[in-house]
């Protein structure tokens, strides 16, 4: 028992990234009904907003310190951040801690823009064009921005560790009571799964009980009409694609912590977040939510060693193997609208 | 079945052929020179060939091999400091290239997959003219380069490769290792880790789900129970895996206490920061802190995992912060010609391009099997690793071995590990034909031509 409950709460983080991934992608694709492979580049992004403030934050001017010596043997060149200079040592110290958090402040304008500049510089010049363009130009933009990245980033992963006040683990096996040790899951990945939560609700609200959002559905469900009642449907989809961005981009601000960014971390989740979004029924939005988190349990359970021994090498195929049952029996994925993608 | 009847016309054809072929056959097969081997320098430049992953997520460890071959031809042809010449027994380099000959060189990038790095490798061999190839870092690569090169009749100086198979199971004639090997790692740190955590240990096994992970697997696990610790689990961890968290989280019901993960660069990254999150180091299991292990260090691979490398023990093959003759000169040279102190994997890479040139000076030949010959149980030192000896059986070199551990105080970016025990050479030799390396035919030199 307490290792289910214990596989359900890894599950949940992993959906959570699964999950917001996946919604930006639907998001995108109702609106604008563009494949965007792109996607997983503007997770990584969004991550990379998090180590760019960390090292905005602790941008340094040098002093040299003669008592101690360098790998030369030179006296040591020590990097005081400018941060120190304004706040003192221990307000800078905090700040520079709480660098994570902080980016999300960062990250929402810039992912915005990158939104904006991707959606009106390249993807409207291939809303006309068939599924299969879309897919090879998002791609090699997604490689471009990666190796963008990996240029002034390098390739090895990034620390980017959580507030010290999230660090450690909690004990859920004690609250639940089962022996100490058996459940614990760490502080910061509750807390990402509850900022997915809190995102996922936030524009599920937007697109249901604002103007916006509901011009948006209309948008979605017949654009032509919309666009004959006077309504600029274009200008609004381009603000939905940056809102898809912001959504990425604060999932990936978030994993940080959970391990360390690299360029490549978006390819890792791109893959998975489509299949997520075609169990879920490409253009659901709810769907995407639910299969990212089925998913994201399903293969958390697929990688205990009772069920390894068993199936051995079920752990890298459960995912594609459950998508191919549910399109088996659900073509058009677990809430799937008619219409989506049939020609 | 092949028809070995030779008649006069068919004879004529097969030298017609043969001979049209010729101008286009790549140069490796053509035997320039006529001096009976493959890519035979002609003129006063010799060309070697450095394979590393210019590309992928070893890129950065790729970057520092290339600094250091580099450096390395810059010493070999009489530029910088001279480096670790100053200091290598063998005084048979001068400073004026290679048995006179300037030393030029080419790169290939691996990518870090085995099909990308013998296509570059080829490519090299066959349109550059390389007569040696080294660099990598992954055994996956450095099987498949030197079984290549084996066959082209090429000199293959491995970069950074671990598995016992490079020179186990997958050693070849043409193919030399300084690096060490997981058995040398599991042999160095089990006496560490007795001292340390006691020998009455329940270990819990994560492992990389590739060649190196399994006999990393094998020799910590061997070694360790050997000493009394017994191995609860071992499971086998995708390499593509990112998130380790439902692999880490079975570990503390399991009623282990020490993990080990033999996990390599951001396997190892993630794996070590998802542990570390879980707070496996803060918990009590069978009366004594859980405790994680990192069989395979490397400081660059050690960075990305910043303060979760705080006290884990773990081995490597050479550290910066050694105080030997040999070490501070290469430090010095790559410390002022680049500005940071050089990785393990740098250090394996500039020291096996002086052992090729050395022992091609000592041959009077560059010839591979005259090399061969030259490498074979040949014994040197001033190289960092105090004496060692590049045995003629399996062409593995046997030196000290180093068990370091994640410093609690780093005073700068580079100073992550701390040196705990230089493990000596004769705790960490094994017979050619141990059982983990067994399998294997060194077979003979190829000269290629």
């Amino acid at each position: 028992m307490d290792a289910i409950i214990l596989q359900i709460l890894n599950g949940l983080d992993k959906g959570s990234a699964y999950a917001l991934i996946a919604l930006g992608l639907t998001l995108i694709f109702g609106t604008l009904g563009v494949v965007n492979f792109a996607h997983g580049a503007l997770f990584m992004i969004g991550a990379f907003c998090a180590v760019t403030l960390s090292r905005i934050l602790t941008l340094s001017h040098t002093i040299i310190d003669e008592t101690q010596k360098d790998f030369l043997g030179n006296p040591l060149k020590v990097d005081v951040p400018y941060i120190y200079d304004i706040f003192g040592q221990q307000t800078g110290d905090a700040i520079i801690d709480w660098a994570v958090p902080l980016s999300i402040l960062f990250a929402i304008p810039v992912m915005i823009g990158i939104g904006f500049i991707m959606e009106r510089g390249l993807i409207k010049h291939f809303y006309k064009r068939p599924h299969a363009d879309q897919i090879l130009v998002t791609f090699g933009l997604a490689i471009v921005l990666q190796e963008i990245i990996k240029y002034f980033y390098g390739a090895n992963p990034i620390p980017t560790p959580a507030p010290d006040a999230f660090r450690g683990s909690f004990d859920f096996g004690a609250m639940l009571g089962f022996d100490p040790n058996t459940i614990i899951y760490p502080y910061w990945r509750l807390v990402y799964f509850a900022f997915a939560a809190v995102i996922i609700g936030a524009v599920f609200a937007f697109l249901q009980f604002t103007t916006f959002g509901m011009v948006v559905r209309a948008g979605m469900a017949d654009r032509e009409t919309v666009g004959l009642l006077g309504i600029n449907i274009d200008k609004r989809f381009t603000i939905m694609f940056g809102i898809a961005a912001a959504v990425a981009g604060l999932a990936g601000v978030m994993y940080t912590p959970i391990n360390s960014p690299n360029y490549h971390m978006g390819m890792d989740f791109l893959v998975l977040s489509f299949v997520v979004v075609v169990v879920g029924g490409m253009g659901s939005l709810p769907g995407a939510v639910l299969a990212g988190f089925l998913l994201g349990i399903l293969e958390s359970f697929a990688s205990m060693a009772v069920v390894l021994e068993i199936l051995p090498g079920i752990n890298q195929i459960i995912i594609y193997l459950v998508a191919i049952i549910i399109l088996l029996t659900r073509p058009r994925g677990l809430m799937g609208r008619r219409g989506v993608m049939e020609e | 079945m092949s028809n070995s009847k030779l008649t006069r016309r068919g004879l004529i054809k097969t030298g017609a052929v043969a001979g049209a072929a010729g101008l286009t056959l790549p140069t490796y097969l053509r035997a320039d020179g006529h001096a009976g081997f493959t890519n035979a320098p002609t003129g006063d430049t010799v060309t070697l060939g450095f394979n590393v992953p210019q590309s992928g997520p070893y890129a950065d460890e790729g970057a520092d091999e290339l600094r250091a071959y580099e450096l390395a031809v810059e010493h070999l042809n009489g530029g910088g400091d001279g480096g670790m010449m100053n200091t290598f027994s063998s005084k048979a380099l001068q400073g004026n290239g290679i048995l006179g000959k300037k030393v030029e060189y080419v790169t290939g990038d691996t990518q870090t997959k085995s099909d990308a790095a013998r296509a570059s490798a080829r490519s090299m061999i066959e349109k550059d003219g390389a007569v040696m190839i080294t660099g990598g870092s992954s055994s996956g690569v450095a099987v498949a380069v030197q079984a290549l090169c084996q066959e082209a009749g090429i000199i293959f100086m491995a970069g950074l490769t671990h598995s016992n198979d490079t020179t186990g199971k997958d050693k070849k004639a043409n193919g030399f290792r300084h690096f060490f090997n997981s058995y040398m790692s599991g042999a160095a740190l089990a006496p560490v880790l007795a001292a340390n955590y006691g020998t009455d240990r329940k270990a819990y096994h994560l492992t990389a789900d590739y060649n190196w992970g399994y006999t990393t697997e094998e020799a910590v696990r061997s070694s360790t129970e050997a000493m009394g610790w017994e191995t609860v689990n071992a499971v086998k961890t995708p390499l593509t895996q990112t998130d380790f968290s439902s692999y880490i989280a079975p570990v503390l019901q399991s009623g282990a206490d020490v993990l080990v993960l033999n996990h390599y660069g951001g396997n190892m990254v993630n794996s070590l920061t998802n542990a570390v999150q879980f707070g496996l180091r803060d918990k009590l299991v069978n009366d004594k802190n859980f405790e994680i292990v990192v069989p395979l260090y490397s400081r660059l691979m050690a960075k990305g995992a910043g303060a979760n490398v705080k006290g884990i023990f773990g081995s490597t093959n050479w550290h910066w912060s050694l105080q030997d003759e040999g070490s501070k000169a290469f430090v010095q040279s790559f410390g002022t010609k680049y500005g940071f102190p050089p990785s393990q994997a740098a250090h394996t890479c500039y020291v096996q391009t002086l052992l090729y040139a050395d022992a091609v000076e000592r041959a009077g030949s560059f010839n591979p099997c005259a090399v061969v010959e030259a490498l074979e149980d040949f014994e040197f030192d001033g190289m960092g690793n105090g004496k060692t000896l590049y045995r003629g059986a399996d062409h593995q070199c046997f030196k000290d071995v180093l068990v370091v551990k994640g410093k609690e105080n780093p005073q700068s970016e580079f100073d992550l590990l701390e040196i705990v025990e230089v493990t000596p050479v004769a705790q960490v030799t094994y017979d050619p034909d141990h059982p983990q390396f067994s399998g294997g035919n060194l077979g003979t030199c190829n000269p290629g031509a």
